[in-house]
């Protein structure tokens, strides 16, 4: 008998992605789902879940926790595990509540880590459920991916699980949960809003070999850029801080706390307003200048317009491109394999006027000059 | 009856067999370790009594406060002891003299030819004394001001300093005479900022950022050249000077090197080109051509002196007439009749080594430039390159493998592959294939920051590979890609033919635990934790020798 020393906990939203394949841009209510299901979709959570947990099969002394057929067993048993399972569920009729409860029992039952199949929506009900309580890892099966708490794509969420859970990757980072509004995004509108963070295994480069040190840890770069930013703030100016946990070591630093999905506003070294709304900083801005702190969202390069429109198109516009410092780590911009930052404001001008090429600060007294696209 | 062909069992198919190799493992302690007291390699006579009632007590001659309070701990052991001892560990390695050394791609591991170390070690060199009067060191002087005429030559340049002990003194002196010449011209405090491409050499943005700038780096265009627009977009009066290495350390050479030069002056920076790897273009293209007012070789690489695991090396630093004044003291002159040291340069970075910087290295790079002449330095390159581009066009075979950016092209002097598909494939990444080809005795390294380009690896075949140690490596390459398909758990475990296991890299990733300086070092590790506090030895520890 194999010694047990580890447990993972496995979700899998059986209905996430469901919408994608036939055109209804997400697959969140029960209404959507069944629409889905008339309009021939095939769910793709399932086969997803298993090509990950195919990586993870060789990890020794692992306990798979999990819930009753299509939300994990079924997916755990072919690939050789023998899961505990608890719970109870409908089948073919399961729902967010069951995620949550889902979420919540393994936290409880103290797994190592929490690794779900779906997308954005299923993000959200993990969030709500545990917060930032447990290391949690997603296996991208929905139709939004905007969160950045997903592996690149099933085989990298197992291979990142696996290492994970040998002791192998053992840093832990804060990873935005976005989604979007789904029934303004079917008609054509992007809405999207930052619900809050999770915690998930960060995979350092530790497969490249070291003939001279590699780039600083994620902590230790945030710090850096911290320290460069802070150093260069001047007395008479608003500083405008956009949400994010790059920003919130600017705030840190000051010794101020932050609003990490909200946008703050500094200035000499005070915090001024806390979690502003648009029409709070336009009436701020009169007769101040001000400068404007963001950073792009982690795995996809969004600087404005997701999850940050209280900076809106007249705020950027009363700032002026110029008074814009935009911050990231080294490794965040890497992470975009070339990708343009990009923004999507609202407004076509401002858009337009944002994009070409940025200085990013990506430590103290480094930047790096990089593409924004719209 | 025809003749046998002896080499025939090393190859199957046409294709080389693999190397049945093992590394030698001597579980062999520290020198300290096997210390024994009383132990001597050479046992120093006593000093005659009519000397001895003549000189008195040489030690009595010292000034009391640089006497040591205790004797020095070191090692007691006799001559063959230190021998062997040094031999094993020797053997436990994979060094530039036993594998196919093409893995270090960035580092140019050409062979160093033995002769060159003879002449380094010749007691004509090595019994000579930094103080000595100049009039007793006429030669080496001569070979020094020799050689600068020689990187004049290659480089286009005007004057050179071989102060520099290592490619980045070279580079972070470079950036000390871009800030004298801008201060000479009261711009100082205003150029604060260097640029940089991210393909280039990491150590130019260290160097500048050593020296107090702000580093600026490019990104790439989609193609993977150096962005002509990020650059435009980068300059303004703030602008030092850009830091360029061309080609860069993908191996691709930017075709609009001219532009950026242009871009740059017309801001009013100054432009260095990192040649500290010229290797795939010596005798081909020089740094003045293309506009550089500045430019660096690293003799350690290019010019095969050996790279010595770290040092010492030397990277000799070129300059245009109009920056000359400001290169570090001494240069070497010739009056004429004879050669002296000139220190008498008022506007001059300073002093940057003791005394004359690394001489010997010099010696050795002066004797491999004279033992192939400007025909011979030309054809360097042009086997580097065609050595390069046969790797390329032979990994490309390999499944699973490719090379990144400008596609199709060919590339100058190395190549910075990249494992992903095999890895996404398989779960195997790369630094476990490099460690699993070592079981075959070569071996590559991944590749240094920035980690741009995903499960990278670069390989740099120089001229001194032929193309069966080519076609070894490639086999192996192969050989353990396909292990990767068939059985990844043999390669994740890797290595199981040599001394060591797998190390772990990950304190080099954590800033906190990084100690620089002695003064870092106390600071982290705390006064009483550190084991060199208080004249104190460290703690107790295994002796191999029983005591009598």
């Amino acid at each position: 008998m194999r010694m047990v020393e580890k447990r993972l906990g496995l979700i899998v939203n059986p209905v996430a992605g469901i919408g994608g394949r036939v055109g209804l841009k997400g697959s969140d209510g029960a209404e959507i789902q069944k629409r889905a299901l008339e309009l021939g979709a095939v769910p793709q959570s399932l086969n997803r879940a298993i090509q990950a947990l195919e990586r993870i099969e060789a990890v020794d002394g692992l306990e798979v926790i999990t819930y009753p057929g299509e939300m994990g067993e079924d997916a755990a048993r072919p690939c050789g595990f023998q899961p505990t399972v608890i719970g109870s569920i409908k089948p073919g009729e399961t729902t967010p509540e069951d995620t949550m409860n889902a979420a919540r029992e393994m936290r409880r039952l103290n797994v190592k880590l929490l690794l779900f199949a779906g997308g954005d929506g299923t993000a959200r009900d993990i969030y709500s459920a545990v917060g930032e309580g447990l290391p949690v890892l997603g296996i991208p099966a929905g139709v939004k991916i905007h969160s950045a708490v997903f592996g690149t794509n099933p085989l990298n969420a197992g291979d990142l699980a696996a290492l994970y859970l040998q002791g192998k990757a053992s840093s832990l980072r804060e990873a935005e949960v976005m989604d979007i509004d789904e029934e303004a995004f079917r008609q054509g509108i992007v809405s999207a809003k930052l619900y809050g963070y999770l915690k998930v295994p960060f995979q350092r480069r530790l497969l490249q070999g070291l003939k001279t040190p590699s780039s600083p840890r994620e902590q230790a770069a945030m710090a850096a850029i911290a320290a460069d930013v802070v150093s260069k703030m001047e007395d008479g100016w608003l500083y405008i801080i956009g949400p994010g946990t790059t920003t919130r070591a600017i705030t840190s630093r000051l010794g101020l706390d932050k609003t990490l999905i909200g946008v703050d506003v500094v200035a000499e070294g005070k915090l001024i307003t806390a979690d502003v709304t648009e029409s709070q900083l336009l009436r701020l801005l009169e007769g101040r200048k001000a400068k404007i702190v963001v950073t792009p969202i982690g795995g996809q390069g969004c600087i404005f317009g997701r999850g940050n429109q209280q900076i809106s198109p007249k705020v950027i516009r009363e700032v002026g491109r110029d008074n814009i410092i935009v911050v990231s780590t080294t490794g965040k911009i890497h992470s975009l394999r070339g990708q343009p930052l990009w923004v999507d404001t609202g407004d076509r001008e401002v858009d337009e006027m944002l994009s070409g090429h940025v200085r990013v600060v990506t430590g103290y007294n480094e930047q790096i000059v990089y593409r924004v696209s719209w | 009856m025809a003749q046998q062909d002896i080499t025939k069992h090393r190859y199957t198919n046409g294709k080389p067999n693999l190397r049945r190799f093992h590394q030698a493992r001597w579980d062999e302690p520290i020198i300290f370790e096997l210390s024994c007291e009383g132990q001597r390699g050479i046992l120093v006579p006593e000093v005659e009594v009519g000397i001895r009632d003549e000189i008195g007590d040489v030690l009595a001659t010292l000034p009391e406060n640089m006497r040591r309070k205790q004797l020095p701990k070191l090692p007691e052991l006799s001559q063959p002891q230190v021998l062997r001892h040094y031999v094993r560990l020797s053997q436990e390695n994979l060094g530039a003299d036993l594998n196919v050394e093409i893995g270090q791609g960035t580092c140019t591991m050409k062979y160093s030819p033995k002769i060159n170390d003879q002449l380094a070690s010749h007691p004509k060199l090595a019994e000579l004394h930094p103080l000595q009067d100049e009039e007793t060191v006429q030669g080496i002087l001569e070979i020094m001001y020799r050689f600068e005429q020689m990187l004049k030559e290659i480089s286009g340049m005007d004057r050179f300093s071989l102060q520099p002990a290592a490619g980045s003194a070279a580079i972070y002196a470079n950036v000390s005479i871009i800030r004298a010449y801008h201060e000479s011209r009261g711009e100082a405090g205003q150029r604060d900022e260097f640029i940089t491409t991210i393909f280039s050499h990491p150590s130019n943005a260290a160097c500048a950022q050593t020296a107090g700038f702000k580093v600026i780096t490019l990104y790439p265009d989609e193609d993977g050249y150096p962005d002509l627009d990020a650059l435009k977009a980068a300059v303004s009066e703030r602008t030092a000077g850009l830091l360029i290495t061309n080609p860069e350390d993908t191996g691709i050479f930017n075709p609009r090197i001219e532009e950026f030069v242009r871009v740059v002056h017309d801001a009013g920076g100054l432009c260095v080109y990192d040649q500290a790897n010229a290797n795939g273009i010596l005798g081909i293209t020089r740094a003045r051509e293309a506009g550089f007012d500045l430019c660096h070789f690293n003799l350690h690489k290019t010019f095969s002196s050996p790279h010595g695991c770290g040092g010492p090396g030397a990277g000799a630093s070129g300059v245009t007439e109009e920056l000359a004044r400001f290169l570090p003291v001494p240069l070497v002159e010739f009056g004429g009749e004879r050669y002296y040291l000139d220190y008498d340069r008022p506007d001059s970075v300073g002093k940057l080594r003791p005394f004359y910087g690394y001489v010997p290295v010099v010696l050795r790079a002066y004797a491999w430039v004279m033992s192939l002449g400007a025909e011979g330095l030309r054809e360097v390159a042009e086997i580097a390159v065609l050595n390069n581009n046969y790797l390329l066009n032979k990994m490309l075979e390999i499944p699973g493998v490719s090379a990144p950016y400008a596609k199709g092209k060919r590339r100058i002097e190395q190549v910075r592959y990249s494992w992903e598909e095999l890895a996404q494939e398989t779960g195997v990444h790369s630094e476990e294939l490099g460690i699993r080809a070592a079981d075959f005795g070569i071996h590559y390294w991944t590749s240094h920051h920035p980690f741009v380009v995903p499960e990278p690896c670069t390989l740099e075949p120089t001229e001194s590979f032929s193309k069966d140690d080519l076609d070894e490596y490639v086999a192996i390459m192969e050989h353990v890609a396909n292990e990767a398909r068939t059985n990844p758990e043999l390669v994740k475990t890797a290595p199981h033919n040599s001394t060591i296991h797998t190390i772990d890299h990950s304190p080099l990733d954590d800033p906190s635990q990084w100690a620089m300086t002695w003064r870092a070092y106390r600071r982290k590790v705390g006064r009483e934790k550190g084991w060199h506090s208080r004249g104190k030895i460290a703690p107790q520890r295994t002796s191999y020798c029983v005591k009598r």
